[in-house]
């Protein structure tokens, strides 16, 4: 299991604005009458992105009254799903993948990159920096290994280089181009692709 | 090498979009109630002549599972469950599926909801997949806008409606029944079994939960016939796969191909080789991190199916082959694996909880050379401990890589570790409580 605390520093009051609380409508009309209960989730997300990119607590006392339910029990929520911050994180998240097969393909050059370009430690948010990075675990992209994950979108084929120059681009506040930096197709093999050849060639 | 023209997948690598006109050009959604029209004991049957088995690990035969949907609905609603929770270390190929043929997923989610009468249909995806559901969600607004799914779907007279729920980074919510809580709106702790979710499962009503690949193949089946598929692969290992190849390979990729083709064609031919030779191979995981590795002499004639991965002492499982050469350190690469799994331990079970954590900080001293000889029996106890002592398969998917690593690389631990913990009093071994006894000077 890992280990997750919330921030110290805590807002007082948080209320979703009218757009957060659209999406909550529609998200809670998926489940059936009276089990409002399993929008928890997405209602956490709703939450994390209205707020920067992380939950304070008094957001989970408010999706609790919100729907109907413990706060103690959206707090295990909260507390169990390594997605929800807990604590402010960059406006550029930067997750990089070290599970075994990132791994034995270089990942921790990615790493290195990330400690000489945004910080020595994981999960730390420097003052004059819009960006923080952490180690994750296998973000199922293995075939397109090493990579990275920044907010919403995929960096893969990897090497220390391309991720330098891929973080410079975010410090600037520039958003990189997503997908594979060795220009492949998808998981197509690269340069050795023996099946479906008569669709690729169509 | 399988024949392009039996590769399901003909979009797996996006070559022809994955929008419902092309889709449609592929074959998808053609005359889907003509299939529903011959009725449910009819699919079921005709997927059991398939010989199908579940796509998500298990390996479990899709036909039977459907058929312990109750035969009537009674008060409670039935419903299907997609399992999109793909967190398995070395494998990405239900990913190409949601991104690429999202309309092979909704056509099966359609008969498969028919076959076991669920009016709902839940698609649970691993949060990290946000833009491949995304994309996913268009194709489903897609299929609701031409009437293929909804009322009347597709003109079969089901209703059906389809629901993306995200989960939000945790493994075992890959396990169906902490799947489940999650969508419950819980934190994803595994049920106890029985009762299976057949017949209780979400809200306490029937469910079939199946993984995307499983039910993506299913239209394809239906059109060709059981027997179609059944030809392809050997007796109770049948069909087409999706293999994805990772590690050191030249030419990582995911690839369709044939159940029971040999692993060495796979590596050769489709990823291009080993980094370094073949003969710099050391290793193979052949179907995700929680399948014991086979060493390099076995992987010349491997074939990969089911049952003859079973006869290895390992499995296909999710069928994510992560290649090992002999540039990397194995017990570095199994410590890492261990981390993996202390990690995303849901901690409900004391051996997992405890023994995981156990497993890593062993295998990590080991891969330093700071560990003991007797310490690597201690390990493989530690692993007998977890195995089989738990709520749910986790316990063996985190202490199998562990034996594999010791039934085949145990000659090479020993050689690196001869700490000895009595002589040389200067290592503080942590979980040695009563170290100060073995002290002789004390
Ligand atoms: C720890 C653990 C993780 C699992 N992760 C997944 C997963 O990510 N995707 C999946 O389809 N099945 C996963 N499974 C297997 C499911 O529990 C279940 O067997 C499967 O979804 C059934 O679908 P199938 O019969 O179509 O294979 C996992 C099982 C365990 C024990
Ligand atoms: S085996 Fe591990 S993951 Fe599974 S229920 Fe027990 S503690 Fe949770
Ligand atoms: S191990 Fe890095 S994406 Fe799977």
């Amino acid at each position: 299991m890992s280990l997750r605390r919330p921030a110290k520093e805590q807002p007082e009051n948080f209320e979703f604005n009218s757009s957060s609380l659209e999406a909550a409508k529609v998200i809670i009309s998926k489940y059936p009458k009276g089990k409002q209960q399993s929008a928890v989730m997405a209602l956490l997300y709703i939450a994390q992105k209205q707020n920067n990119n992380w939950i304070p607590l008094a957001a989970m006392k408010y999706i609790a009254k919100f729907l109907n339910m413990p706060y103690i029990q959206v707090y295990e929520v909260a507390t169990f799903y390594s997605m929800y911050n807990l604590s402010p994180v960059g406006k550029y998240f930067v997750q990089v993948c070290t599970t075994t097969p990132c791994m034995i393909r270089g990942a921790y050059k990615l790493v290195e990159a990330c400690k000489e370009k945004i910080s020595e430690n994981e999960s730390e948010l420097l003052n004059n920096k819009n960006c923080s990075w952490t180690e994750v675990e296998c973000l199922g992209a293995c075939v397109n290994a090493p990579m990275m994950q920044i907010n919403d979108d995929y960096y893969e084929d990897l090497d220390k280089e391309k991720t330098l120059k891929i973080l410079d681009q975010i410090l600037k506040g520039e958003t990189p181009k997503p997908g594979s930096y060795r220009g492949r197709v998808n998981n197509a093999p690269e340069n050795n692709r023996k099946t479906l050849m008569d669709i690729k060639n169509a | 090498m399988l024949k392009d023209q039996d590769r399901i997948f003909q979009n797996l690598y996006n070559d022809l979009g994955s929008d419902i006109v092309s889709s449609q050009k592929r074959g998808d959604w053609v005359n889907t109630n003509e299939l529903t029209n011959k009725g449910r004991d009819w699919i079921i049957s005709e997927i059991k002549d398939s010989q199908l088995r579940g796509r998500g690990g298990a390996g479990f035969p899709t036909g039977l599972k459907w058929s312990f949907a109750p035969k009537e609905v009674g008060s409670r609603p039935h419903y299907l469950v997609v399992n999109a929770d793909e967190s398995e270390p070395g494998t990405c190929k239900d990913r190409d599926i949601l991104r690429f043929e999202p309309h092979k997923l909704i056509e099966g989610c359609l008969i498969a909801s028919y076959a076991v009468q669920a009016h709902v249909c839940y698609i649970y995806i691993r949060g990290e997949y946000f833009l491949d559901g995304q994309k996913l969600q268009a194709a489903i607004d897609e299929a609701y806008e031409k009437k293929l799914i909804g009322k009347n779907a597709a003109g079969t007279g089901w209703d059906l409606d389809i629901y993306i729920h995200y989960g939000a980074g945790a493994y075992i919510c890959g396990e169906e029944t902490a799947l489940l809580e999650s969508i419950e709106g819980k934190k994803g702790q595994p049920r106890l079994k029985p009762p299976f979710p057949a017949l209780i499962g979400l809200y306490g009503c029937p469910t079939i939960i199946n993984n995307v690949e499983t039910l993506a193949v299913v239209p394809t089946i239906l059109r060709r016939g059981g027997k179609w598929f059944a030809s392809l692969g050997r007796e109770k290992n049948t069909g087409t796969k999706i293999f994805c190849i990772s590690g050191n390979v030249n030419n990582p990729c995911n690839v369709e191909e044939e159940m029971n083709i040999p692993l060495k064609e796979l590596i050769e031919v489709h990823a291009g080789g080993v980094i370094g030779g073949w003969e710099n191979l050391q290793a193979v995981i052949p179907g995700g991190s929680s399948m014991p590795l086979i060493p390099k002499e076995k992987c010349e004639t491997l074939t990969m199916d089911f049952d003859s991965l079973m006869a290895e002492k390992s499995g296909l499982g999710t069928a994510g082959i992560v290649v090992i050469n002999k540039d990397q350190d194995i017990i570095q690469c199994m410590a890492r694996i261990a981390r993996f799994y202390k990690h995303e331990s849901c901690g409900q079970c004391t051996p997992c909880r405890e023994g995981s954590g156990w497993m890593w900080r062993m295998l990590e001293r080991m891969a330093k050379g700071e560990a003991s000889k007797d310490e690597v029996e201690m390990l493989e106890d530690v692993t007998k401990q977890i195995e089989g002592h738990t709520i749910c398969a986790f316990g063996e998917g985190s202490s199998w890589p562990v034996q594999g690593l010791l039934r085949h690389f145990k000659d090479e631990i020993k050689k690196r570790n001869k700490f000895d913990p009595i002589v040389k009093e200067s290592k503080n071994i942590p979980y040695l409580v009563d170290q100060h006894l073995l002290d002789k000077n004390a």
